[in-house]
């Protein structure tokens, strides 16, 4: 296989918290505790998990808005950590975002030809004739036509704006799209459309996606591979096929359990699971999901699971499959 | 006990130079101890519906014509201090945001205490007492001592739990549910419609569930109204509706929520939903549907009822009756 466009090797974030003087005695929220993922060219990863799961803080750690605290992030082979000047930007211009809110995420006060053109401008030579094509070329990329370039966000619905920051996330040559959560915030029947417009562009451009949410159904439909985050670790990933042929830890198990059937007659849920997530300043030993898991046994209290091949291909961090030997790397983290 | 008829509710802006009609002609009946799931995107007049019901319209907005008959009253007609002793006794909500629901200086025990202390007059340990079943039928962990806590203290779903504790507090009789889950995590909102099923089980209370999942209409409701631009496009019993939807515009909402497990591409509707101020001539939805006909632009359809308790508001349902 092609090697990938994005490969995450053991990221952690942890931001301090209650700092006292001279940092000592800080307690630290591990927003991102140890997270591998490869995202492939034109393919979509989808990253599903609870708030608080650490799924944001992960994008914002590839968007360069964050520093890790360890772990590498590599573009194209090259560690991002690495980069300055020019490839600096270079990655800047590879990766773009688009967020839930299209109503916070473009600026009322710039019409839409100045937001399109705004990446543009920062990061290629063109002329103004030039980025004035190349918006109208965007925009009939989402299905928009050419003379909304001239027309403020408040003219536009909510499927529309979303068209729009789409079309500023494509302007540049963009390789990868972190979608954080595109459609929660459209309406129901405006969020087909983007899904598959979405879909489209990349089967067309190539591009490759990192689909951020917390809704099954639509992760599994728009993924080709699903990650699931449960307290800033992924717990098990797999194809999205054979993931939800086959859930195979007890918390994805759940996130099944708790999906809405899509008729009345679909068999109800056996088990929903009880409690909350826990606050990420307490995270429990062990296995971080044994609190609410239904299946826990006296093991997953002490020693922490590690990701190991599942069945049909992907990876799961249960007890309840063959681990490892223990060692003492893996107990407790 | 609930039957809506004809309801209309408009808002009047620039000193009535605008109205817009939220709600125009919305007819439905809920049994003792019914779900009905009042589906629609937003701007539909869901909402409006609900605060119609209970009579909490902001200022601009007004009951225009028709009646919501509450155990053979009329609501419309009753007074805001007649209406008081209803909402909260007899008919209760629970909202979206529960942060906002709740007063942020009162202890929980305060506001779930707040209902029985005025509509059943309880003091002292009776009181007290009442507020830990109450507490305890929400599944608040060691209520005796929870009660004590301020909104901030507990998490989202907790909270949610607690504004259903208020909301039983009076003993409804009818429980209005204004998108409660929106805002909790999937497995937060699972919990919390399976604790729903359990109250309405054990107590039998009628349920109005406003949501715009229909994923939640299928877990949740006996029958399911469709609202589209301020009017009900089609109602009945939820199975009949998800087998046989007989309006374009719910067979296009059913087909473009992806189903799990399933990558086959999703029905896009075109268009987005419709300005109030400025609805479209005749069906309100010909401009985004795939079926219309030239009528359709023209003609309003009316009201069709079919077999099985249902109606539908579509031409072709109507023509295709008086064809066949």
């Amino acid at each position: 296989m092609a090697s990938p466009v994005l490969e995450v090797r053991g990221l952690k974030k942890h931001f301090p918290v209650r700092q006292r003087l001279l940092g000592r005695g800080a307690t630290w929220v591990k927003a991102v505790d140890g997270v591998d993922f490869a995202i492939h060219g034109g393919e979509t990863l989808g990253l599903i998990g609870e708030s608080g799961c650490g799924k944001t803080t992960t994008s914002k750690l590839i968007l360069l808005q964050e520093v890790p605290t360890a772990g590498s992030i590599a573009f194209e082979g090259r560690d991002i950590a690495d980069l300055a000047g020019a490839e600096l930007m270079s990655y800047r211009r590879a990766v773009q975002v688009v967020f839930q809110d299209p109503f916070s995420s473009l600026s009322p006060r710039m019409r839409v030809r100045d937001i399109i053109a705004e990446p543009l401008e920062i990061h290629t030579p063109l002329t103004r004739a030039a980025i004035g094509e190349r918006v109208a070329q965007v925009l009939a990329l989402v299905g928009l036509e050419a003379d909304v370039a001239a027309l403020f966000p408040h003219e536009f619905s909510g499927g529309q704006r979303q068209r729009i920051a789409i079309a500023r996330a494509l302007a540049t040559d963009t390789r990868l799209i972190v979608l954080d959560e595109p459609v929660s915030a459209l309406d129901v029947s405006v969020r087909a459309q983007i899904i598959n417009q979405l879909e489209h562009l990349q089967r067309t451009l190539g591009v490759s996606y990192l689909f951020i949410g917390h809704d099954l159904a639509t992760v599994a439909h728009i993924s080709h591979r699903i990650a699931v985050m449960y307290l800033g670790k992924i717990v098990e990933s797999a194809d999205s096929d054979s993931l939800c042929a086959r859930p195979m830890h007890p918390y994805t198990q759940a996130l099944f359990a708790a999906a809405l059937p899509s008729h009345p007659d679909d068999p109800p849920a056996e088990r929903t699971i009880a409690g909350e997530v826990p606050s990420a300043l307490r995270v429990p030993p062990g296995c971080r999901f044994h609190p609410r898991c239904p299946s826990a046994m006296e093991v997953c209290s002490r020693v922490e699971p590690i990701l190991q091949p599942r069945e049909g291909g992907g990876e799961v961090a249960c007890h309840l499959y063959p681990q490892p030997a223990p060692t003492e790397r893996s107990r407790g983290a | 006990m609930l039957e809506v008829t004809d309801l209309r509710t408009h808002f009047f802006t620039f000193g009535g130079a605008r109205v817009v009609k939220a709600v125009d002609g919305v007819s439905f009946r809920l049994r003792e101890g019914e779900t009905l799931g009042l589906v629609g995107e937003s701007g539909s007049g869901k909402t409006t519906t609900c605060m119609s019901i209970v009579g909490l319209l902001p200022r601009a907005g007004r009951v225009v014509g028709g009646s919501v008959l509450f155990e053979g009253e009329d609501l419309t007609r009753k007074s805001q201090r007649e209406l008081r002793r209803i909402r909260g006794r007899r008919i209760a909500m629970i909202l979206q945001d529960p942060m906002a629901s709740l007063n942020p200086l009162f202890t929980i025990f305060r506001q779930v205490a707040e209902p029985a202390f005025f509509h059943q007059h309880l003091r002292g340990r009776t009181l007290r007492e009442r507020v830990r079943h109450l507490l305890e039928s929400v599944r608040i962990p060691s209520p005796e001592w929870r009660m004590r806590d301020y909104p901030h203290q507990m998490s989202g779903g907790m909270r949610q739990r607690i504004v259903g504790a208020i909301a039983l507090a009076g003993g409804p009789r009818l429980v209005i549910a204004d998108e409660p889950t929106t805002n909790l995590d999937v497995t937060i909102q699972a919990q919390y419609l399976d604790l729903l099923k359990d109250i309405q089980r054990e107590t039998g209370v009628a349920l109005i569930f406003v949501t715009h999942n229909l994923g939640i209409v299928a877990k949740m409701c006996d029958r399911v109204a469709v609202m589209y631009a301020g009017k009900i496009i089609e109602q009945g019993p939820v199975r009949a509706l998800f087998d046989d939807p007989k309006h374009p515009y719910t067979r296009a909402l059913l087909g473009s929520v992806p189903k799990l497990g399933s990558k086959e591409p999703l029905y896009a509707i075109a268009g987005q939903p419709p300005n109030l101020a400025d609805l479209p001539s005749g069906c309100a939805f010909h401009p985004r549907c795939p079926e219309a006909v030239p009528r359709c632009a023209t003609e309003e359809p009316g009201d069709v009822h079919l077999a099985g308790g249902r109606v539908a508001r579509c031409w072709l349902v109507s023509d295709g009756l008086t064809r066949s």
